[in-house]
C-alpha cells in the first residue's frame, strides 16, 4: 500500500496543481463577471438591472454540469474551438458568477444607507460614490461569503473532468480504473481535497472573525 | 439665498408636505422645530436634493434644486449637511472623512485640503483625533467631525438634520457650541432641532411646522415665548414638561 502512495503521488499531485490552477483561474473571472452583475443589478438603471437578474438566475438555475458541457461541446459547433482547461475555466467562471454576483450585491445593498447619503450630500456622484464609499465597506462584509464561494470553487472543479480536464478527480479515477486499488486512490483525492480546502477554512473562519461584526 | 416656494409631497397617500414656503437670508440662521410627522426634515431634505418634492420650486442662490439634473452636484457643493446620524465615513479617518469632498469632489490638492481640514479640526476642538476611526470617536465628536466635514466643502449654507438628537445627554453642549459660533460667524444654516433653549438663544427665526404646513414663524423670541398659534403653544408645553 506504501509503494502504491509512492507511486500514485506524482500523478494526483500534477491533477492537484491543475486543480488550483482551474480554480484561481475561474475564481478570477468569476470574481470579475460577478462584480459586473452586481454593479449593473445595483446601478439604478432598469435595463441594466433586469438584464442582471435574469443572467444571475437563469446561470443558478442551470446546473454546473450542463454548463461545462455546452461550452465545451456547443461552442465548437459555432467555431469557438476551446482546450478542455479553456472551457472548464470558462465554464465554471460563468457558473461562479452567478454566486459571486450574489454575494457582492448583498454587501453593497447592506452599506448604511446613511453613507449614500453622506455622500451625496457632499456633492459625491454615483460612481464616485461607489468607488470611494460602497464598495470599500461592501468589501469588508462580503469577504466571508466570498471564501465560502471559494471553497464550494475548488471542490466543483472537480466536475471538469466530465469534459476531459486532468485535474485531481479525473487524475484519480483513470489510476482507479487502471489499478483498482479503489480505497488507496480515493482515500489519497479526499485527502488531497482536504488538504486544499482546509487552508481556505481557515482563512474564512479568520475573515469571519476580523470583519463578520462591521459595527 | 434660499428660497422654498410652495412645496407639496407625498409618500403615496401620505401628503406629508402641504405648500411650504421659507425664505432663509445669507448669514441666517433660521429653526425648524415642530413634531415627529411634521415634514420638518422631510423639507429640509429637499433643499440640497436628497429628497426629492412633486410640486412648488426650491431655488439656492438662484439655482433650482432638482434631483434630474446635474445641477443637484452644483448645489450640493454649495449647501452642506449634517445628519443625526453623523453618518462619518467607517473605513476613513477623522482627516480622511473632512477632505474626502474637497479632495475628491471638488479636486482640491491633497495639501491644500489637508491643511484646511486641521484648521477646521482645530476649530471644532478635535485636532488631537485626526488619526482615529470614527467607531474611537463618541457621538459628539463623532457629529463634531461631521461638522468639520460639512464645513470643509466652504459651503454656503449649511442644514443641520436633529444634529444632537441621537446625541447622549452630556455631549449635546459640545456640538451645540460649536454651532453657535459657526452662527456668530455669520454662517447662514438652516436647523432642524428639538433644543428649545438653543433655538432660542442662536436662532434669528423659527419655523413650526405641523402636520406638513408651516403654521407659525418668526423672530425666535416671540414664536418660542409668546406663540400666536395653539398648536404652538401646546408643542413648547409638551417639550418643556413632558410630564
Amino acid at each position: 500500500m506504501f509503494n502504491d502512495i509512492k507511486e500514485f503521488t506524482p500523478i494526483l499531485l500534477q491533477g492537484a496543481w491543475v486543480t488550483i490552477q482551474i480554480t484561481l483561474a475561474a475564481l478570477l473571472l468569476s470574481t470579475a463577471l460577478g462584480l459586473v452583475w452586481a454593479l449593473m443589478r445595483t446601478s439604478g438603471i432598469r435595463i441594466l438591472a433586469l438584464a442582471s437578474k435574469f443572467f444571475v438566475n437563469a446561470i443558478r438555475g442551470i446546473p454546473i454540469l450542463v454548463i461545462l458541457f455546452y461550452v465545451y461541446f456547443v461552442l465548437p459547433d459555432i467555431g469557438i474551438q476551446l482546450s478542455a482547461f479553456q472551457a472548464g475555466m470558462l465554464g465554471l467562471g460563468i457558473a461562479y458568477s452567478a454566486y459571486m454576483a450574489e454575494v457582492f450585491r448583498s454587501g453593497i445593498e447592506a452599506v448604511d444607507p446613511g453613507q449614500i447619503e453622506a455622500a451625496q450630500s457632499i456633492g459625491m456622484r454615483r460612481w464616485l460614490i461607489m468607488r470611494r464609499v460602497i464598495l470599500p465597506q461592501a468589501f469588508k462584509l462580503t469577504l466571508p461569503p466570498y471564501g465560502n464561494n471559494l471553497i464550494m470553487l475548488l471542490k466543483d472543479s472537480s466536475q471538469t473532468s466530465a469534459i476531459t480536464v486532468a485535474e485531481l478527480a479525473l487524475q484519480s479515477k483513470l489510476i482507479a480504473s487502471s489499478t483498482f486499488k479503489n480505497l488507496t486512490v480515493f482515500s489519497m483525492s479526499a485527502v488531497g481535497y482536504l488538504l486544499l480546502s482546509i487552508p481556505l477554512i481557515m482563512l474564512v473562519g479568520h475573515l469571519e472573525r476580523k470583519f463578520g461584526k462591521v459595527k | 439665498m434660499i428660497k422654498i416656494r410652495d412645496i407639496h409631497k407625498s409618500f403615496g397617500e401620505n401628503e406629508v408636505l402641504k405648500g411650504i414656503s421659507i425664505d432663509i437670508k445669507q448669514g441666517e440662521v433660521v429653526c425648524i422645530i415642530g413634531p415627529s410627522g411634521s415634514g420638518k426634515s422631510t423639507i429640509l431634505r429637499c433643499i440640497n436634493g436628497l429628497e426629492s418634492y412633486d410640486r412648488g420650486e426650491i431655488l439656492v442662490d438662484g439655482h433650482k434644486v432638482d434631483r434630474g439634473t446635474d445641477n443637484i452636484h452644483w448645489i450640493r457643493t454649495h449647501v452642506s449637511m449634517v445628519f443625526q446620524r453623523f453618518n462619518l465615513f467607517p473605513h476613513r479617518t477623522v482627516l480622511e472623512n473632512v477632505i474626502e469632498g474637497p479632495v475628491y469632489v471638488k479636486r482640491e490638492s491633497r495639501q491644500a485640503a489637508v491643511s484646511h481640514a486641521r484648521r477646521l479640526l482645530d476649530q471644532v476642538g478635535l485636532a488631537h483625533k485626526e488619526s482615529a476611526y470614527p467607531a474611537q470617536l463618541s457621538g459628539g465628536q463623532q457629529q463634531r467631525v461631521a461638522i468639520a466635514r460639512a464645513l470643509a466643502m466652504n459651503p454656503q449654507a449649511i442644514l443641520f438634520d436633529e444634529p444632537t438628537s441621537a446625541l447622549d445627554p452630556e455631549l449635546v453642549g459640545d456640538v451645540l457650541s460649536v454651532m453657535r459660533a459657526l452662527a456668530q460667524a455669520g454662517m447662514t444654516m438652516v436647523v432642524v432641532t428639538h433644543e428649545m433653549g438653543f433655538a432660542k438663544e442662536v436662532a434669528d427665526r423659527v419655523v413650526f411646522m405641523d402636520k406638513g404646513v408651516v403654521v407659525e414663524e418668526g423672530p425666535a423670541r416671540q414664536v418660542i415665548e409668546t406663540p400666536q398659534h395653539e398648536r404652538t403653544r401646546e408643542f413648547l408645553k409638551r417639550v418643556s414638561s413632558p410630564l
